[in-house]
């Protein structure tokens, strides 16, 4: 397949490509972000770390569901394993006497590890399963969780969760940030830690690989391509990515708990990727901030409005899922691409007369290019235009 | 000794209502080629009908009945409204839609409703009969058993031995061909996907009594074990459903009652990791169909 | 008088280049018109857009005199047009008697019983295996199956697409000895596409060659068989 001579997306730092430019990206505007940061007010910066917590599952997933075509119902449980992770070592390293950094950054490594043990664990299974098989594991282990707590009860103390000692602002920094932009800071960094190396994975061979297995898994087989493995290292990454995320998320609430990774929140993660855009980095972080902001306005609107005390109170919550399911059910229906797919395809066809096509190739810009993923990827023959919907198999 | 009766017993209805579940499944699978992840939420709708109308007209049968109409309509409103709009899109999309679709269920219910678990009595004593001093299964047991057989035993009727059954199936393995000899394959999805619904409703309003209580939420569990079923069983076989249900009703039941309730949804994590491993197409299906 | 089934400056295309060209073909009541030409001349979609499968971007199909523009597929089948589609297009998971009442299932129940028991009459080898699921037949076996399914409708026309693919040479003349038998008997209209030239239109009462998507000659059958220059010229041998 020959990539088409697609008129170049508006990049940032036109002149450098792949690996160097991805590193230069972040080094310039995670400092950024950081010094925002100094701006904003406590709550504000709650959210920030908010949105930077989901964008490292988010990033992983929408990795997994537009490049590798896999529906993963139990990327919550992943980031709930990154929380237990973190909650565990910080206990023990607590029990040890040590703390601050020295308690914090080996909790979180530890965090991230167990969330890849487990995501190699789902993709090991995955890897063979196609479609719904896979969304339906993922859909029972998430709903196993808190069963799983109960029962082994003794270490991750069922349904109240496990507790964390607080550690605050490092000393030198105290008077300067405040503690809300400390923990934001920290969230950032990770996130953005997680989203360049999974960056880099895209743009990468691995990147390739998974595109190619997406689009034939027989023949990039036949190319030599180890599709199962391929499948498990994206799933795995991903999983590194949620569980980060997850031990962020413990380290600013300070506890864990099975209610807080339920599959409400699975289902809100696989909602930020589709409404920010399969595949797409940029994608997933418009997801992340889009999972913050929808709940919060949802929140005001419903105070605002005048209705009763109990309605009001039925809403809450409620109205955001439903605002959130609204727009999957028509990002889906009618603009697949997502935010980010709908506004590259609009800068396309203004650059360019011909009618934007979705390449299914691997784009060389990595600016990646969602619309041409999952629910696009199988159009129908050209030669059999079909009369009527059907989606079962044609003629056998 | 007796325990273990007992819990075979139990084992037996909620296997039956698992078989009901899965086979609905089943019914989408064979006539649409997509596994309806929306199931449990339409059918948790129904079952809020069911409620309302019982709670109206004091009959349980009349509830019933409500949410066989409840969940038809709305498998008739989800195919044409929605899944029609992303016909001949990846299966993945098929998912993702039917995501979106019980997230706006479960939180228009939980609008309308609240948070709080309904309770929801059955209409038949649910305490054991003693037979020779063994407790066995409840009156409630028996009607779910004989509903859910019945239920079974119509639709395995209607789909061997009448010509609607007949082009139903037809539609689903070959729908091209099937248009082309006159068959409205359309019409049929769209009736496939009611009777589906309709099926799962019943399944639901079934369980529910037995359950704490109903919310948005009391299908949930369902769903994953009925699909667990239909894995097990294979997606494309009835009578793997109906095994199946059997099957793991019982599984369910036995670990429920020698390790307790928390454990059960772990059982069923296990079991479905080792089945997807093991032999994915499931133990009863026949394999792909072969083509002409 | 109107042909059974006419076809009128029929495009059809996808983009790029048109499968068909206005092609322009009347088959007339009850003969049999041999569609010939080579792999990729579009005579399957020729047949497919004639039964709806395929929309057209110009022209008409009129069945009877009736312009099928805008009539379903399943309609069209209904009004007695019948496709046997290239692959034959059995239904594999069903027996063969569930097969054959699919094809007549809008007839009253005493027809369909009449009309199987005479496709078992018609199709020996059928008969002996009544309850075999589609999967166990033989090639030849299920082209009669999807022959006899078409038949059992009842259908004013047929189109036929490929019967002969993969079958032996005693076979398909058993076939196509079926379809003149039935055509001379009860005005049975046929519209047949085939790559096997000889045996087409050994049996056709009228020849048209399909060459690009365009017609290239259109004459009795009689003439493009044995005029070796119209051979050479269209048909190549």
């Amino acid at each position: 397949m020959s990539t088409p001579a697609a008129p170049p997306a508006r990049r940032v730092l036109p002149g450098l490509t792949g690996a160097r430019r991805t590193l230069l990206l972040a080094a310039l505007v995670t400092p950024a972000v950081l010094v925002a940061v100094l701006f904003l007010d406590p709550f504000r910066s709650y959210q920030v770390a908010l949105v930077a917590v989901y964008l490292c599952a988010t990033a992983g997933l929408t990795l997994v569901v537009g490049l590798a075509g896999q529906v993963s119902l139990g990327h919550a449980a992943l980031m709930a394993a990154g929380g237990y992770g973190y909650a565990l070592t910080a206990n023990a390293l607590t029990e040890a006497g040590l703390e601050g950094a020295a308690r914090v950054v080996p909790s979180v490594l530890a965090g991230a590890l167990v969330a890849g043990a487990l995501g190699l664990l789902l993709g090991l299974a995955g890897a063979r399963l196609h479609g719904p098989y896979l969304a339906g594991l993922t859909l029972a282990l998430v709903l196993a969780l808190p069963a799983l707590a109960t029962t082994w009860s003794t270490v991750l103390r069922g349904d109240q969760g496990i507790q964390v000692a607080f550690d605050g602002v490092p000393e030198p920094l105290q008077g300067f940030v405040a503690l809300e932009q400390w923990q934001a800071w920290v969230a950032v960094v990770v996130a953005a830690v997680v989203v360049t190396g999974l960056a880099l994975l895209r743009d990468g061979r691995l990147g390739l690989r998974i595109r190619a297995v997406r689009d034939d898994a027989v023949a990039a087989r036949l190319a030599g391509i180890p599709a199962r493995r391929v499948m498990v290292a994206t799933f795995t990454a991903s999983a590194v990515g949620a569980g980060l995320g997850g031990a962020v998320l413990c380290y600013v609430t300070q506890s864990v708990a099975p209610g807080g990774y339920g599959l409400a929140l699975s289902l809100l993660l696989l909602v930020a990727v589709v409404l920010g855009g399969l595949g797409s980095l940029r994608g997933a972080m418009v997801g992340a901030v889009l999972l913050v902001l929808v709940p919060w306005l949802a929140g005001l609107a419903a105070d605002a409005l005048p209705v009763p005390a109990d309605l009001a109170q039925r809403l809450d919550g409620n109205l955001a899922v439903l605002l959130f399911g609204v727009l999957l059910v028509v990002v889906m229906v009618a603009a697949p691409g997502g935010v980010v797919g709908a506004l590259q395809s609009r800068s396309r066809s203004r650059h360019s007369s011909r009618p934007s096509r979705a390449p299914s190739t691997p784009a060389p810009d990595p600016a990646d290019d969602p619309a041409a993923v999952g629910p696009a990827a199988a159009e129908p023959d050209p030669a059999e235009p079909p009369a009527e919907p059907t989606y079962a198999d044609t003629e056998r | 000794m007796d325990r273990l009766v007992f819990l075979l017993g139990t084992g037996l209805a909620r296997g039956a209502v698992l078989a009901l579940f899965a086979l609905s499944l089943v019914l989408v699978w064979r006539a649409a080629r997509v596994v309806n992840f929306a199931q449990g939420a339409m059918a948790v709708t129904a079952t809020y009908v069911a409620f309302v109308v019982t709670g109206l007209t004091g009959s349980f049968v009349m509830g019933l009945v409500a949410a066989l109409v409840a969940g038809a309509a709305l498998g008739w409103a989800v195919e044409r409204g929605l899944m029609r709009r992303i016909a001949g899109r990846s299966p993945l999309a098929g998912v993702i839609v039917a995501v979106g679709l019980v997230m706006i269920l479960q939180s228009a219910l939980g609008i309308l409703v609240g948070g709080r678990t309904l309770p929801v009595e059955a209409p038949f004593d649910e305490t054991p009969i003693s037979v020779g001093g063994v407790p066995l299964l409840s009156p409630y047991d028996l009607f779910v058993l004989v509903a859910a057989l019945v239920v079974m035993a119509g639709l395995g009727l209607l789909f061997t031995r009448t010509p609607l059954g007949l082009q139903m199936r037809a539609a689903a393995f070959a729908p091209e061909v099937s248009r082309i000899l006159g068959v409205r394959v359309s019409r049929l999805l769209t009736l496939g996907w009611a009777l589906s619904s309709a099926v799962a409703a019943l399944a639901a309003v079934l369980l529910v009594p037995t359950e704490l209580g109903l919310t948005p939420h009391a299908t949930d569990m369902l769903f994953v074990l009925g699909f667990t079923v239909a894995v097990v069983g294979g997606l494309d076989s009835p009578v793997g459903a109906l095994v199946g249900g059997v099957g793991v009703g019982v599984l369910i039941s036995l670990v429920t009652g020698y390790l307790g309730a928390s454990v059960a949804p772990l059982a069923v994590l296990v079991l479905l990791v080792v089945v997807l491993l093991v032999r994915p197409q499931g133990l009863l299906a026949v394999g792909e169909a072969r083509r002409a | 008088m109107t042909a059974a089934l006419e076809i009128d400056g029929l495009t059809v295309g996808y983009g790029g280049a048109p499968v068909l060209r206005d092609v322009r073909l009347d088959v007339p009541h009850g003969r049999i018109v041999a569609l010939v030409g080579a792999n990729g001349a579009g005579k399957t979609t020729l047949l497919r857009t004639a039964s709806g499968l395929v929309p057209a971007a110009r022209g008409t199909v009129r069945l009877d005199g009736d312009d099928l523009a805008g009539v379903s597929v399943e309609d069209r089948s209904r009004r007695g047009l019948a496709h046997v589609p290239e692959g034959r297009g059995v239904v594999v998971e069903l027996t063969v008697e569930e097969n054959l009442r699919l094809g007549a299932l809008w007839r009253s129940p005493a027809e369909r019983r009449a009309a199987i028991a005479d496709a078992y009459e018609l199709f020996e080898p059928l008969a002996r295996r009544r309850t075999s699921p589609g999967h166990q037949l033989s090639g030849g076996e299920r082209q009669m199956l999807a022959l006899a399914r078409a038949l059992v409708a009842a259908p004013g026309v047929l189109l036929l697409d490929e019967p002969s693919l993969g079958l032996a040479p005693r076979v398909v003349a058993q076939i196509m000895a079926v379809l003149r038998r039935l055509c001379d008997a009860t005005g049975l209209t046929v519209l047949l596409a085939e790559q096997n030239v000889a045996s087409a239109l050994s049996v056709a009462d009228h020849g048209v060659v399909l060459g690009l998507g365009e017609v290239v000659a259109s004459r009795p059958a009689a003439e493009l068989l044995h005029d070796t220059t119209l051979r050479h010229a269209y048909l190549g041998f």
